[in-house]
């Protein structure tokens, strides 16, 4: 599948494309099939996101896993201050990036 | 150190002033990403794999305690409590937010610190010899000469939009602790029939295509390096290449052209600018330089050192260097704690390393290419103590220049350049050469890791480099032998096919099993590479 | 046609027919002449008493060869209007007053009110250029040609 990626401009908080809005959580990132590059237009024309661009991912049950490592690192946070990422109490989640 | 006067404040203030008025027509939409980008950059500011980064600069890699407990404040209040010292000297923040990094540069503003132009394609932080002042080797402190150029750099009209980054280092010894020759210009100071002046190198850098830079001109007398710099920008502003990003930098058009045409049209626009009065007058060193007067060294101390403790006793063997007043010694902070993040401090950390400078090195730091830090002026007689307090801190790690004082860049877990991780190979190769008895049989062994060919790891200047690569979505690491960024300088070169993380920590630690196999008496890894060559090598780690 | 927007005395703006440098040189009556990023500025120091304008193109704000060429012919003694045409954006303005420039044709309207802060918020220079701006390091040392 096709997700849609950018930052909060004030922020520079990674968001994702929920189909309503942007999500800090890569789990809430839906399909944007051939749309993304529209959607992203539109959504940094109204300064609701920053540089936004399209990724590949996959579904993997209710979670939603980006297909490569760089964006898994984006998604989650750097594998070595897990501490500092958006799952720091979750053990397995370094083993979800690489 | 350097102090600014009011002329210097104004325009630290100005710039916040600015940067502040540009976030805000940014945040209003008033400018489109394209058009605030650059100007974000030569605040320091990149959007990076997390957030917002900022770089802020640390001139010439010297600081006070005061300084740096602003550096520990920052971290705390607007970052997540630590920051990293960069191959630059300068330290990085990794979750900035831009909505606050007006106030930050303000904060910075009131210990006279800033981030200008630490990115951008215009000069960028000028770096230079942490040893500066206390060594008995150079003919002159080089960082003068470095805070003139510094203010001359800032914010200059003609070279804020050259065709790339620009990087500037200033030494003044023989011995280049600061790998000058791998600078886009690099500056010697030395002396000729009495009188210090500039010997000039210009075309170095790493990268894609590293290149040691040839000298252009053997020797600058002091009241005309800067319009003969600006003869050397011009030049490359105006010739060197805007086509291709990866050949932009100023190596590439002397590469191209030849260093020999490269000197001519540099002359010829030499010729030209130093008549306009471009140049300041000596008097203007001579000010800057006072800041830079020897502290009140005490006499008639020992040069005694109690090395009974044997903890203590290792430590000295390889943190504690030579300095040239008697009772005092230059000591080296370690920021490679095994297992830890190579350049990472903590804000209580730096806190400590302030409270430290205060209290035994007369207020002073310096921050090293290599990502430690420098304690310059410390009397003999506190070492024990100091030492003491830095155990306590996790910032006593004896390793000085051995195998687990590792240059990394961020890599991947920070970089949304980054191929691959750097980060991990990195504490895997300080966890398998743990045992510092282990380390001090290795001796002398640079080695330096990037995770992409940007190079930020300087690892082409390597004993032994490994630059990550992307190998259809998986992570890969290249080996690279026999580099060196001292006056001995030479590019690392490749082994062969690359490995996985786990497959790099075995080759690296096959490559000092050859070594150690083949070295005659006090080689160092290096000088057995140079005597021996690959083929040993790769007949290990291929076989 | 875009916007001219001059700081020269009385904020006149040439209105001129500017030919390429390379038709230049081959019109002996042409009097404004328009510089690309890759010319060579020194090719105009054999005629700069005839000339009235000089036109330098930024096709994009980053390529900031312009500014190079602005401070060549002023520090030739050219007297005549310097102006910067093209991807001219506010934030660019006051390096380009430093380089020599004193008019501006830019692609998107500059606000004059932002010119106008832009221009007034350092309160020195440090380096010497062509802007008759004394430098920080001369006020410190009691030098006072600018």
């Amino acid at each position: 599948m096709k997700i849609l990626t950018g930052n909060d401009l004030a922020t520079g908080d990674v968001v994702w494309w929920t189909g309503t809005g942007w999500s800090i959580h890569v789990d809430d990132a839906i399909d944007v099939g051939d749309k993304g590059e529209q959607i992203g237009k539109a959504e940094e024309a109204a300064q609701r996101v920053n540089v936004p661009y399209v990724i590949d991912a996959a579904r993997d049950g209710t979670a939603v896993r980006p297909a490569h490592i760089k964006d898994r690192i984006r998604a989650l946070g750097p594998t070595v201050r897990l501490d500092l990422g958006l799952k720091p109490a979750d053990p397995t989640a370094g083993n979800w990036v690489i | 150190m350097y102090a600014y006067d009011q002329y210097d404040q104004a325009m630290v203030d100005a710039r916040v002033a600015e940067f502040r008025d540009q976030t805000a027509r940014r945040l209003a939409g008033q400018l489109t990403e394209d058009q605030f980008k650059p100007l974000r950059l030569m605040n320091g500011l990149y959007l990076q794999l997390h957030a917002y980064m900022l770089r802020v600069a640390i001139p010439y890699g010297t600081l006070s305690g005061r300084q740096m407990r602003m550096l520990a404040h920052i971290a705390r209040k607007y970052d997540r409590d630590y920051g990293h010292f960069t191959t630059r000297q300068n330290i990085q923040y990794n979750w900035i937010r831009l909505a606050d990094a007006p106030d930050i540069l303000a904060d910075l503003a009131s210990v006279e610190m800033h981030a200008i132009q630490t990115s951008g394609n215009c000069i960028r932080n000028i770096s230079s010899d942490q040893y500066a002042g206390v060594s008995a080797d150079e003919v002159t402190d080089p960082r003068p000469l470095a805070e003139l150029l510094r203010q001359w750099s800032s914010f200059h009209p003609e070279f804020t939009y050259l065709p790339r980054k620009f990087k500037i280092c200033v030494i003044a010894s023989e011995q280049d602790r600061a790998a000058m020759r791998l600078h886009d210009i690099g500056i010697e100071l030395v002396k000729k029939d009495g009188e210090i002046g500039a010997r000039i190198f210009v075309g170095g850098g790493m990268g894609r295509t590293p290149m040691v830079a040839p000298e252009i001109r053997d020797f600058v007398p002091f009241g005309q390096v800067v319009s003969y710099l600006e003869a050397c920008l011009r030049v490359y502003n105006r010739y060197g290449r805007r086509d291709n990003k990866y050949k932009a930098r100023i190596k590439i058009l002397v590469h191209e052209l030849g260093a020999d045409e490269y000197r001519a049209r540099v002359e010829q626009e030499f010729a030209q600018m130093k008549t306009l009065g471009l140049d300041p007058p000596l008097a203007e060193l001579e000010r800057i330089a006072a800041h830079f007067a020897p502290p009140p060294y005490e006499t008639g101390l020992s040069d005694a050192i109690d090395l009974s403790d044997r903890d203590f006793a290792q430590w000295v063997s390889t943190q504690v260097k030579p300095h040239k007043v008697p009772g005092y010694a230059i000591v080296n902070i370690s920021l490679k704690p095994i297992g830890g993040i190579p350049g990472d401090a903590s804000s209580a950390q730096i806190d400590l390393m302030a409270d430290l400078a205060e209290r035994y090195s007369f207020d002073e730091l310096r921050v090293t290419h290599a990502q430690n830090i420098v304690l310059a002026h410390v009397r003999k007689a506190d070492l024990p103590a100091l030492w003491k307090a830095l155990e306590g801190a996790d910032l006593a790690t004896a390793n000085l220049d051995l195998i687990s004082d590792i240059i990394a860049c961020p890599g991947l877990d920070y970089c949304s350049l980054a191929n691959a991780r750097s980060i991990p190979v990195a504490q895997k190769i300080a966890q398998r050469f743990a045992d510092v008895g282990r380390q001090q049989e290795l001796g002398e062994l640079k080695l330096k890791i990037s995770g992409c060919i940007n190079a930020c790891g300087h690892h082409h200047a390597g004993n032994i480099g490994i630059l990550g690569v992307d190998r259809k979505g998986v992570e890969n690491y290249q080996l690279l032998l026999g580099g060196s960024g001292a006056e001995d300088v030479a590019l690392g070169q490749i082994t062969g096919p690359g490995f996985d993380e786990d497959g790099i920590v075995d080759a690296v630690e096959k490559a000092t099993d050859v070594y150690l196999a083949n070295r005659t008496e006090g080689e160092r890894f290096v000088d057995t590479f140079r005597r021996i060559g690959m083929a040993p090598f790769k007949e290990a780690l291929y076989a | 046609m875009p916007e001219l927007h001059s700081l020269r005395d009385g904020g006149e703006a040439a209105e001129l027919p500017a030919v390429t440098l390379e038709a230049f040189a081959g019109q002996s009556n042409a009097t404004a002449v328009r510089i690309e990023p890759g010319e060579d500025a020194r090719e105009l120091l054999p005629h700069l008493d005839r000339i009235a304008l000089v036109e330098v193109n930024f096709p994009s704000f980053g390529d900031g060869r312009g500014y190079s060429a602005a401070r060549i012919l002023r520090e030739a003694g050219y007297a005549g209007e310097l102006r910067a045409v093209g991807d001219v954006l506010v934030d660019q303005i006051r390096h380009m007053v430093r380089c020599g420039f004193d008019s501006f044709a830019p692609d998107q309207p500059l606000d004059s009110a932002l010119v106008e802060a832009v221009l007034g918020r350092f309160p020195g220079a440090y380096q010497k250029t062509v802007d008759g701006i004394v430098p920080i390091w001369a006020k410190r040392h009691g030098v006072s040609h600018g």
